[in-house]
């Protein structure tokens, strides 16, 4: 009875989880594809085939023989999708080396600050997390705007003569990008670097290295675990980053979210919107499997 | 503040604090310490945690500057000069070895930073992995390693550079117990061969004892007693220094005539015994102790420590007797095992050479921090 209980409770762990994975990765994910592969329709829902539960097998097999991949060849052929991937890959990439850029001396400043103040340091971090997305993002049109608190103050102070027109376009996509996401970056490099042993620092000092070399040689290649996963956790959703490019962006700024909402809600074509997504995704999984990849075979090479 | 013993090495202006203090705000960490070590010297600075050895170490280290004084190495100013710099390395407590290099990375580390050209480092590296024999895992990553081959690795790679001083901060405290015995006589033999000035740090006397020419005891930020294991065994300048280095019965009580470098009386409680003043225990008529060490009592007729046995313990090398005396000090003596030995409750009268026996100063149990 004990050895019952025992694997149930062994079992119970990996069965929540991927049963979790299924209910909601797994199911939607086969909708959405399932979708991608349907055609449009003037009809509820907006697509056809749908699925006739009451023909049993043969409803199955005329649901599948009128799925085709019409959607993903449009993706191909019209231009405005591949720029759009193109604009969104450019963003994500940009903006998550700019985020590392920045993110990186915040974190080690953070991880260097008196243990004390740690925990504050780290909350403040988050503290933006309690305002909603959307109004801060709204706020940052006040700052950007022709007339708005960064225009008025760079003539102030006689550096501009005239209103940048900074807002639409794509270095407001890109300020809004670096604001929203900092966190995600900061953080789990923060992480890294704060388990960091000073005392590897000083050996490396200690061996000869000045500070420079001792943060190029033995500080950067640890936290880079911390990079990588903060560069992910940025590079991913910004990729298919919607309010942002949205509120902030111009008309050239054109970035799949946008698209997808568009295919959406203005064509109403939901498939289309579905091949989108389907799209978007291979596009960020590709890169984060290759990296999975190569970072298993580079352990399993070590001794 | 300095009491060398009359064995120690002459100086030689090889490393020499003089007069180094670091204060850290207001704590004092290291006051006032002056010291010379011979080129080749292996020299151990003993004391608990927090007497300022490690501060002493980390100043000649270059990671902290003295807040007076002057560190010179070979008649040059230390000051100003930062640690990457330093013709001194550092073995690391808990040895600080780099997780993401191999163990030839971690060895061939500093020789890169000095930009020794690949072939000569390779060859360096070879050397040194063979000198603490772990050619065979060159390849592995330090977390692959047990402790011991740890610590090889770490003696390794501060060896690398051929520094003048290597400092090594509690090289073997992470080591257990069988493992370090067998390490110290390693670490002494390489310290002989290599003839490099070592700087031990450590919190353990035995392992003071065992490795070092010269030992320095440190207390409240002071040097308080320098010199070869014996001298500070058989001649501690205070009670600090007898209670570190090994078991003692102390007896308090009041000097009689005579200075430093004499035989003196201490009236105590079991009537007037003697004792030998080395450093200068106190003016006449000043409270001082009488450090009676296990070996140095023995059974005799003739003793001047009458008593009745408490108990024997018997320790395979020796027997532990604790002997009650009629004025309350309890003695503690060693005789040798596989002899007779008295039963508890059996009187017993110990006897000692004055000699043998060292007067110190009544302090205080510790010296606390500087003022």
């Amino acid at each position: 009875m004990t050895a019952l209980a025992e694997r149930l409770r062994q079992v119970a762990g990996p069965v929540l989880a991927f049963g979790w994975l299924a209910a909601f990765f797994g199911l939607p994910f086969a909708i959405v594809l399932k979708i991608s592969l349907s055609d449009p329709a003037t009809a509820l829902p907006p697509y056809t085939p749908v699925l006739d539960w009451e023909a049993g097998i043969a409803g199955w097999a005329n649901l599948l023989a009128a799925l085709d991949f019409e959607n993903y060849r449009t993706l191909v052929r019209d231009p405005l999708y591949l720029d759009a991937a193109l604009t969104s890959l450019a963003v994500a990439a940009g903006g998550t080396a700019l985020l590392a850029v920045i993110g990186y001396p915040i974190a080690y400043a953070m991880a260097r600050a008196a243990r004390r103040w740690q925990p504050l340091l780290v909350a403040l971090m988050v503290v933006p997390f309690w305002t909603s997305f959307l109004i801060r993002v709204y706020a940052w049109i006040a700052i950007l705007k022709g007339d708005g608190f960064l225009n008025r103050a760079l003539l102030a102070l006689g550096l501009i003569d005239q209103p940048l027109a900074i807002l639409n376009s794509p270095a407001a996509v890109m300020v809004g990008v670096v604001y929203a996401y900092l966190p995600f970056m900061v953080l789990p490099l923060y992480a890294a670097l704060e388990r960091l042993d000073r005392g590897l620092i000083e050996a490396a000092r200690d061996l000869g290295a000045s500070r420079l070399g001792a943060f190029l040689s033995i500080t950067l290649p640890l936290s880079l675990p911390g990079l990588v996963a903060g560069a992910l956790l940025c590079f991913i959703p910004i990729v298919g980053e919607f309010i942002i490019p949205d509120l902030l962006g111009g008309a050239d700024t054109l970035m799949l979210g946008r698209v997808l909402w568009s295919e959406f809600f203005s064509n109403r074509d939901w498939p289309l919107a579905s091949a989108v997504a389907m799209a978007m995704l291979l596009l960020v999984a590709l890169p984060v499997v290759l990296f999975r990849e190569a970072e298993a075979r580079r352990l399993e090479r070590e001794p | 503040m300095t009491t060398a013993s009359p064995a120690s090495p002459p100086a030689t202006g090889h490393l020499r604090f003089e007069r180094v203090a670091k204060r850290f705000g207001a704590v004092t960490a290291v006051a006032e310490v002056s010291l010379d070590l011979a080129a080749g010297e292996f020299f151990c600075l003993l004391g608990p945690s927090g007497c300022g050895k490690s501060t002493l170490l980390r100043m000649l280290a270059g990671f902290e500057e003295p807040s007076a004084g002057r560190i010179l190495l070979d008649g040059q100013d230390l000051a100003g000069t930062p640690p990457h710099r330093r013709p001194v390395n550092m073995m690391f407590q808990s040895y600080a070895l780099f997780p993401h290099m191999s163990v030839a990375g971690n060895v061939a580390y500093g020789l890169r930073q000095a930009g020794m050209p690949a072939a000569e480092r390779d060859a360096r590296v070879a050397e040194m992995l063979r000198l603490v024999r772990m050619e065979e895992y060159a390849g592995r990553r330090p977390d692959r390693l047990s402790g011991g081959q740890r610590q090889r690795v770490a003696l390794a790679r501060a060896l690398a550079r051929r520094p003048r001083v290597l400092l090594l901060d509690e090289p073997l405290g992470a080591l257990d117990r069988s493992l370090r015995e067998a390490t110290q006589g390693e670490l002494r033999a390489l310290q002989r061969r290599l003839g490099t000035t070592f700087v031990v740090v450590t919190h353990d006397p035995a392992e003071a004892m065992t490795l070092a020419d010269r030992i320095g005891v440190m207390e409240g930020g002071r040097l308080v007693q320098v010199g070869r294991a014996d001298a500070l065994y058989e001649r501690p300048a205070s009670r600090f220094v007898a209670g570190l280095l090994g078991d003692a019965t102390l007896i308090p009580g009041t000097l009689g005539a005579g200075g430093a470098g004499e035989r003196r009386a201490l009236d105590t409680a079991l009537g007037r015994l003697e004792g030998f003043d080395a450093h200068g225990a106190g003016p006449e008529g000043a409270p001082g102790l009488l450090v009676l060490r296990p070996e140095r009592l023995a059974p005799r007729p003739d003793g001047e420590l009458p008593g009745t046995v408490l108990d024997a313990t018997y320790l395979g090398d020796r027997v532990m007797l604790r002997v009650a005396t009629a004025a309350g000090p309890v003695l503690r003596a060693a005789v040798p095992a596989g002899g007779a030995v008295p039963e508890p409750g059996a009187a017993l009268r110990l006897g000692y050479a004055p000699e043998a026996a060292a007067l110190v100063p009544e302090g205080p149990v510790s010296a606390g921090a500087p003022a």
